[in-house]
């Protein structure tokens, strides 16, 4: 029986495009002409949009949970053995089917746009959801015609698939691509919102607080898909490393570090009308560099296990689109981004100066990582010879830039808009902080030299110092603005701090977020402990003050791979004996998946907050030995705590009564020192 | 700078960025640059020296000279390696077919090997067994399954880095025009 499902799906989606190419068209049209019918025709358009694009969604992974093996793309990436849900992700686990799960969310975000944007002037809605359709005929037009996900293969359909790759079956990889696509796509609007600007010819505070809440969603979502790839790269890789600078990690980590500018030059530029020249090119910068992933991991130039099986012909379609949306976005920015200098004025100290600064740092990182990723392409290019360029420069460059930005972080929040000057009041928080971040660096790093028994590490002490500075910077500040209300108000300590808006506790749990993000970078680099041997069942391994005992292999058969486990006791050593028995399991395992021929790795974890306990299986020798890693890394899980609690700000700063977009439009408020739910909304 | 000129600045940068990924996609496309064409530091070179066991016969020494004198691969294989069995059907169509094929056993059990051979066919004229991979390290192996080309003058004249098929020889081996000796004269479709 031939399913008719995949042709349904398909007709959805070619019926996507003429309507998007309305809706790239028709509202544009109408805010230049001032026609308002026209105008208005975006949400509707949004919506015929969104819905065919759902069907022809919901109609590929209808094809995918049936097996139905006529589709080419299920024969090729998905197999009868899978387990359901991998069959649900294995539609995005593919070139063509994470295309339309990207588009789909561009859909999505379109629709959300065309409904809660009602608020925004009617122009700039009709423009913003115009360019949004544009980007949606780009890409879907890339689909159709070079991508399909529905090619189908009627004339000898296989009996069974291909299976998905099997580093892709895993919970982490169902997860990671959708929320990183919600944040790459999301960046999409900014983007919109900044075209839409730049044509309307209206660039002010008012365009600053319409765009900034669909811009932190944007990068909450980015900040936690990118964290999800990291973590995910720890447990399945099998070596311990949560971060390679991978070409496509980068494709990925630029966009975020664009976005973070982006959010705080937003903020200055709703809060006084500075920096709109900044704030525009960041916002195309932003998308720009998100094309410029999809390009890297699509075209064909890199050879990465990020990077799909494509080829040229597809990079060049990429690459006309990227030429048509960024160099066109750019043009149109150097014609039109206002070149006349705001009213406002900032001295050297203030907080206009220090985001300024921010934002200069932050682009000076950008560059850092853009270069360091395009300069192999560059030099295969001209064919000047093969580099790579690794973790060494990376890490060289960035690392001190971020320690000039956590340092820069730490005072920012103390700085009022435009003047401040330096008194005693303002800066005495500032060295007893300081003093006492040293002291906890002190102990901490004594602590952990005596724990994991090394010399004084110098790195950790600046790390620790550093980190805990900015954590109680944040937080004191947070306590003397609460104090300060609280005498205002003749209220109590705890009124004073819930009374502090829910922006400002989001920025206060995303700049501790990077403290403790860069806590856990810092000491496991420092402390991480690791140790390579063969054990056969009955081998001991001491490391870092844990006994590691195999205790047995045994194979067994998963649904679609058979595997060998090692059963792991671990407990704790004090003074060479063990503590209290072996209460820790483990169990790593190797895997051999049939239908891919694989070979994979799944390690053993124990997580703490405090250190990790991590096994991985090897080669297998000869007689039952195996080739074992043993890892035991200190504090690492505060690496992606850190990145969860940034995400956490910021959706503390979008649920703010100030910026959610439903709210009828506010006039400026006066500078924030004196944040208040009696705030009354105009 | 006049202010307005500075702003084009950007532009200006994305363009010698698309010029740069143009340039790349036109090579790949003509075939000139291939991404995951690991370069060889011996290409060009001769084969180089070495003296170790036959994986057959642990008595029986070999060296350069035995491999040497027409145009032949030599498959770097081990029973370790997945992927090698994935390889190995097409090995033995090429042999079927007259290919010269030298295998080079890489850190393998020499016992595991011999009956993975009897299992699934031998299409090696030769087998060297370098149990701590000295060849190999000379050769500059990353790994299994590689395959080198060598003309009959015993230059390498390609590596291959992972499986061997079909497309492999068409797209890669045959280009190079070496004398397959029987099979060309077979006119077989390889």
């Amino acid at each position: 029986m031939i399913s008719v499902i995949p042709e349904i799906g398909h007709l959805a989606l070619l019926l996507c495009l003429p309507i998007a190419t309305a809706l790239a068209v028709l509202p544009m049209a109408g805010a230049a002409a001032s026609w308002h019918l026209l105008q208005r025709s975006g949400p509707l358009l949004s919506s015929g949009l969104w819905l065919f694009l759902a069907v022809a969604f919901a109609c590929l992974t209808y094809s995918f949970l049936h097996d139905d093996f006529s589709v080419v793309l299920v024969a090729q990436h998905s197999n009868t053995a899978l387990p359901s849900y991998y069959k649900f992700s294995a539609v995005w686990g593919n070139h063509e089917g994470s295309l339309l799960l990207w588009v789909f969310i561009l859909a999505s975000w379109t629709l959300a746009v065309a409904y809660l944007g009602k608020s925004l002037p009617p122009d700039m809605h009709a423009r913003v959801l115009a360019v949004l359709g544009g980007i949606a005929v780009g890409f879907l037009l890339f689909i159709i015609f070079t991508s399909n996900p529905f090619e189908r293969n009627l004339i000898s359909p296989p009996l069974e698939g291909n299976d998905l790759n099997p580093l892709l079956q895993d919970i982490g990889l169902i997860l990671h691509p959708p929320l990183l696509y919600i944040g790459y796509v999301g960046f999409a609007v900014a983007f919109a919102f900044a075209i839409a600007a730049l044509i309307g010819g209206k660039l002010d505070a008012a365009w600053a607080r319409w765009t900034r809440p669909w811009t932190t969603v944007a990068w909450l979502f980015l900040t936690v898909g990118i964290a999800l790839g990291s973590w995910w790269a720890y447990y399945e890789l099998g070596w311990g490393g949560w971060w390679f600078w991978d070409p496509v990690e980068n494709a990925s980590f630029m966009p975020w570090l664009a976005g973070t500018a982006l959010i705080h030059s937003l903020a200055a530029t709703e809060k006084r009308g500075v920096f709109r020249s900044w704030t525009v090119l960041l916002a195309i910068l932003a998308f720009s560099l998100s094309l410029l992933g999809t390009f890297l991991v699509r075209s064909g130039i890199l050879v990465s296990v990020h990077a799909f099986a494509s080829d040229p012909t597809r990079g060049m379609f990429i690459l006309l689109f990227l030429a048509v949306t960024v160099g066109g976005s750019l043009l149109l920015y150097a014609l039109r981004a206002p070149t006349i200098k705001p009213l406002a004025t900032f001295k050297l100290l203030s907080r206009e100066s220090w985001l300024l600064i921010n934002n200069s740092l932050l682009a000076v990182s950008l560059a850092v990582v853009l270069i360091g990723t395009l300069f192999p392409l560059v030099m295969s290019a001209l064919d000047l010879g093969s580099y790579s360029v690794g973790p060494p420069y990376f890490n060289k460059l960035f690392l001190p830039l971020m320690v000039l930005l956590m340092l820069f972080m730490g005072v920012a929040p103390y700085l009022n808009w435009k003047h401040n000057r330096l008194t005693p009041v303002l800066v005495r928080p500032w060295y007893m902080v300081s003093i006492v971040a040293l002291g906890i660096a002190m102990l901490a790093v004594a602590l952990l030299s005596q724990r994991y028994v090394t010399q004084w590490r110098f790195g950790a002490f600046i790390t620790v110092a550093l980190s805990s500075w900015l954590l109680l910077m944040t937080l004191t500040h947070a306590g003397l603005k609460a104090r300060r209300f609280a005498s205002a108000k003749n209220s109590s300590a705890w009124q004073g701090l819930a009374s502090l808006s829910r922006s400002y506790w989001g920025m206060v749990v995303a700049h501790s977020g990077i403290a403790v993000m860069a806590l856990g970078i810092g000491l496991t680099s420092s402390y991480s402990v690791q140790k390579e041997l063969a054990m056969s069942p009955g081998a001991v391994a001491d490391v870092a003050g844990y006994r590691f005992v195999l205790e047995k292999l045994e194979d067994v058969k998963g649904p679609n791979y058979s595997a060998t486990i090692a059963s792991f006791g671990v407990g704790r050593l004090s003074d060479g004996t063990l503590v209290k028995g072996l209460p820790i399991r483990l169990q790593p395992e190797k895997r051999f998946y049939y239908a891919a021929k694989n070979v994979m790795t799944e390690a053993g974890i124990h997580g703490r907050l405090t250190r990790d306990l991590y096994v991985s299986l090897g080669d297998s020798l000869e007689d039952e030995r195996w080739a074992v890693r043993i890892y035991v890394k200190p504090f690492i899980r505060c690496i992606w705590l850190g990145a969860l609690m940034m995400a956490a700000g910021g959706l503390l700063v979008v649920i703010d009564k100030r910026y959610m977009p439903r709210l009828p439009v506010r006039t400026d408020a006066p500078s924030d020192t004196v944040a208040s739910k009696e705030q009354a909304v105009v | 700078m006049n202010a307005r000129l500075r702003l084009f600045i950007p532009l200006l940068i994305f363009a010698v960025v698309a010029l740069v990924f143009l340039t790349l996609e036109k090579r790949i496309g003509s075939g000139e640059y291939d991404p995951s064409n690991l370069p060889s530091a011996m290409l060009g070179q001769s084969v180089p020296a070495f003296n170790l066991s036959r994986l057959m016969d642990a008595e029986q020494v070999v060296d350069a000279e035995d491999i040497v004198g027409q145009a032949a691969l030599l498959n770097v294989w081990a029973t370790w390696c997945i992927a090698c069995r994935a390889e190995h059907a097409y090995l033995n169509e090429l042999a079927s077919q007259g290919v010269p094929i030298f295998g080079l056993n890489y850190k393998d059990e020499r016992a595991a090997a011999v009956q993975w051979l009897q299992r699934l066919g031998n299409p090696y004229r030769l087998n060297i067994f370098d149990f701590k991979g000295s060849l190999g390290l000379d050769l500059g192996v990353y790994g299994a399954p590689e395959t080198y080309v060598i003309d009959a003058q015993g230059i390498i004249r390609y590596r291959h880095v992972g499986i061997l098929d079909a497309k492999v020889w068409r797209e890669k081996i045959e280009p190079l025009g070496l004398q397959w000796a029987v099979a060309q004269a077979q006119g077989a479709a390889l």
